[in-house]
């Protein structure tokens, strides 16, 4: 009798809400009854993985934010202070830094699943294009967090970058002055990069994450075939290929988030600077507007787009060709959907020429990345410069490579 | 604006290596942060030497006791000049604007000095100190040139004089070296003197990251804890894809 009044009870509850909130549906929507191929593999776990970086960074950054202190002349000592003073302090501020390398290394490679398997490709096109937007948003969150601990490498990337801005013809030196709030970067800038990071970004971040998700459960997921699923239902109206996403991809995972913790972890733990990777020797030393730093580099999450601006030469004494090469290399990444017209979408079935053109592109992003943080020489400019080409070329001639490549058939189901 | 317009441009191109610094061969400081007795010797020569000029003004003296095991009461004793509270932090008495007039630059805060230059170069600095007569301070530094800090060190380490040789590289270009060689030893020998600013370094690398050994040892469990939640993960999985074909 208790568990008949219990079962009554909870039914009672539940449907009392459902009829004022969709919350059976919403659950079943985005996760029972959301059916996703039953092919993915390992590129497959960094949808998931970006999802808990973000939840992670939120969670970190607002329990910094209580000892924090956004003031040049307190904002440096208070990050220490978390680190000695605060209860865990350490370990939060670690989890946040080495956080913020890894929220970059598993979006560079949930981006690279979609070069792999077509996934911004009809009907996914809006898909890419949040994903990018979210892309760009955590560049500028990264960006503004990094000058928030007010060392000199904060001080003099912030400095470095905003100039950039400077180098825009006619209202360059007045954009950038707007953005600095003052001549050079100040309090001024660490308060609006504070308010940026902690509160404006996170916002639109967590819109576009749910844009992105609610996109991609209209559609339904792309997989490493390349096959649209819905097109083989069963008289159920259940996809063929498809499971439902909980329990057997929540389940799937949450190993594939402990694994990720592990790495998290060791690094965290054992070697939160990374080399100088993830925090920089330099950036212990407080800003100081008086003394420049003799080498300058962005964290390593830019190197590759610093490495295209260094490669492009000034023209007629203005950087501008260079900051428009860097911003274009960017903007052509929301183009892919329609520069891509290739017959099929995954990798398993397309010719030698994307095979070969794709890892030509990444291997030049990769060595433009280690490039952009060593000293400019003469042969480094020449490998940049080379690269640089083989960067933009990768977009250029991907409507002719992609129609142009010999396709393998498709298979009507997803292979195992 | 065109200067303006320069200067932006100056800072896009880093690195033009206007500094002769770092370009000395780094010594290895072989510290080892297990070693309590080092740190805590560490710990005497630093308040001793170092903490007249230099501040650390993150590091707590009670923070310290508590961590290199020295007793509260001996960290007052021996170890505080400032009649100062256990809680507070290492500051000096020193007006910053005296230090700029006595040495030129003010003596930097030395709580993450370890963190920012690196050990190994911390214990070549301390071993690079060589006389200059045309310097204020009568010493100049191979690591850090015309540094404003005098050899504090001095008296334990003696005096050391550069020698100049000349040879040839691979190129035929005649490369200069120097070297540094003791002409007046100082109360300890070599050997002693190595370890002291051995010690002294793995204090200062101490300070710049108190919570290290925490740090290490949580991770050990948390990366044990993880690998065994795997195991349980991994065969959730494994049961519940058992219908998927």
């Amino acid at each position: 009798m208790a568990g008949n009044a219990t079962e009554k009870w909870q039914g009672g509850l539940l449907g009392w809400i459902d009829a004022r909130f969709p919350l059976s549906s919403l659950w079943n929507d985005h996760l029972a009854k959301y059916y996703a191929p039953k092919n993915f593999n390992f590129w497959y776990f960094f949808g998931s993985l970006a999802l808990l970086v973000l939840v992670l960074q939120i969670v970190t950054g607002i329990w910094l934010t209580m000892h924090y202190k956004p003031d040049s002349k307190l904002a440096f000592n208070s990050v220490e202070f978390i680190m000695r003073d605060v209860n865990w302090g350490w370990l939060i501020r670690y989890m946040h830094s080495t956080g913020a390398s890894a929220f970059f290394i598993v979006v560079y490679l949930h981006m690279f699943r979609g070069l792999l398997y077509g996934s911004f490709r009809k009907p996914r096109e809006l898909i890419w294009i949040f994903g990018m937007i979210i892309y760009v948003c955590l560049m500028a969150e990264a960006f503004m967090g990094y000058l928030l601990p007010w060392g000199q490498m904060s001080y003099w990337g912030a400095q470095v970058i905003i100039n950039l801005f400077g180098a825009i013809p006619g209202i360059g030196d007045s954009i950038a002055l707007w953005i600095r709030g003052d001549y050079v970067v100040a309090d001024a800038t660490l308060n609006r990069f504070f308010a940026f990071h902690a509160v404006a970004i996170p916002i639109v971040l967590l819109a576009l994450v749910v844009l992105h998700l609610l996109a991609l459960h209209e559609v339904g997921s792309n997989n490493p075939d390349g096959i649209e699923i819905k097109q083989n239902k069963g008289p159920d109206g259940i996809p063929l290929d498809g499971i439902p996403f909980h329990p057997y991809y929540t389940v799937k995972d949450i190993v594939g988030v402990i694994v990720f913790l592990i790495f998290f972890s060791i690094v965290v733990f054992f070697m939160p600077e990374m080399g100088g990777f993830f925090i920089e020797a330099n950036n212990f030393i407080p800003a100081d507007p008086l003394k420049t730093p003799q080498h300058i580099a962005p964290l390593w999450y830019f190197t590759p787009f610093y490495a295209i601006l260094r490669a492009v030469p000034s023209m007629y004494g203005s950087a501008f060709p260079g900051v428009l090469a860097m911003a274009l290399s960017i903007v052509l990444l929301f183009f892919l959907p329609w520069l891509d017209r290739g017959a099929v979408k995954s990798i398993r079935y397309r010719g030698n020429m994307y095979k070969g053109w794709l890892a030509a592109f990444v291997v030049s992003f990769v060595i433009l990345g280690w490039l952009g943080m060593e000293p400019p020489s003469t042969v480094y400019t020449l490998i940049a410069r080379i690269c640089s080409v083989i960067y933009f070329a990768f977009f250029l001639f991907m409507p002719f490579f992609t129609r142009m490549d010999k396709t393998k058939p498709v298979p009507d189901r997803v292979t195992s | 604006m065109k200067k303006k317009l320069l200067a932006g441009l100056l800072a896009l191109v880093p690195a033009l290596g206007f500094c002769a610094e770092d370009q000395v061969h780094l010594q290895e400081a072989n510290i080892d942060s297990s070693n309590i007795e080092s740190l805590q010797r560490g710990a005497r020569l630093f308040v001793n030497y170092c903490l007249s000029c230099h501040s650390a003004s993150m590091m707590r003296y009670e923070r310290m006791g508590k961590d290199l095991e020295i007793p509260q009461k001996l960290v007052a004793k021996d170890l505080m000049f400032n009649n100062g509270r256990l809680g507070d932090t290492m500051t000096v008495a020193m007006y910053p604007e005296d230090a700029k007039a006595w040495f030129g630059t003010v003596p930097p805060d030395l709580s993450v000095i370890a963190r920012a230059r690196g050990v190994n170069w911390l214990y070549t600095y301390l071993h690079s100190f060589y006389r200059d007569p045309s310097k204020l301070t009568g010493v100049n530094n191979l690591a850090f040139p015309d540094v404003g800090m005098p050899n504090v060190l001095w008296e334990l380490q003696g005096v050391q004089e550069p020698v100049i040789t000349t040879s040839k590289d691979a190129d035929g270009k005649e490369v200069k070296t120097v070297t540094l060689k003791l002409v007046k030893p100082g109360t300890l020998t070599p050997k002693e003197y190595d370890r002291a600013v051995r010690d002294l370094v793995n204090f200062l690398d101490y300070m710049g990251e108190p919570a290290k050994h925490e740090r290490r040892s949580l991770g050990v469990k948390v990366i044990l804890f993880l690998l065994l939640f795997l195991v349980v993960a991994y065969l959730m999985k494994r049961d519940y894809w058992k219908d998927v074909h």
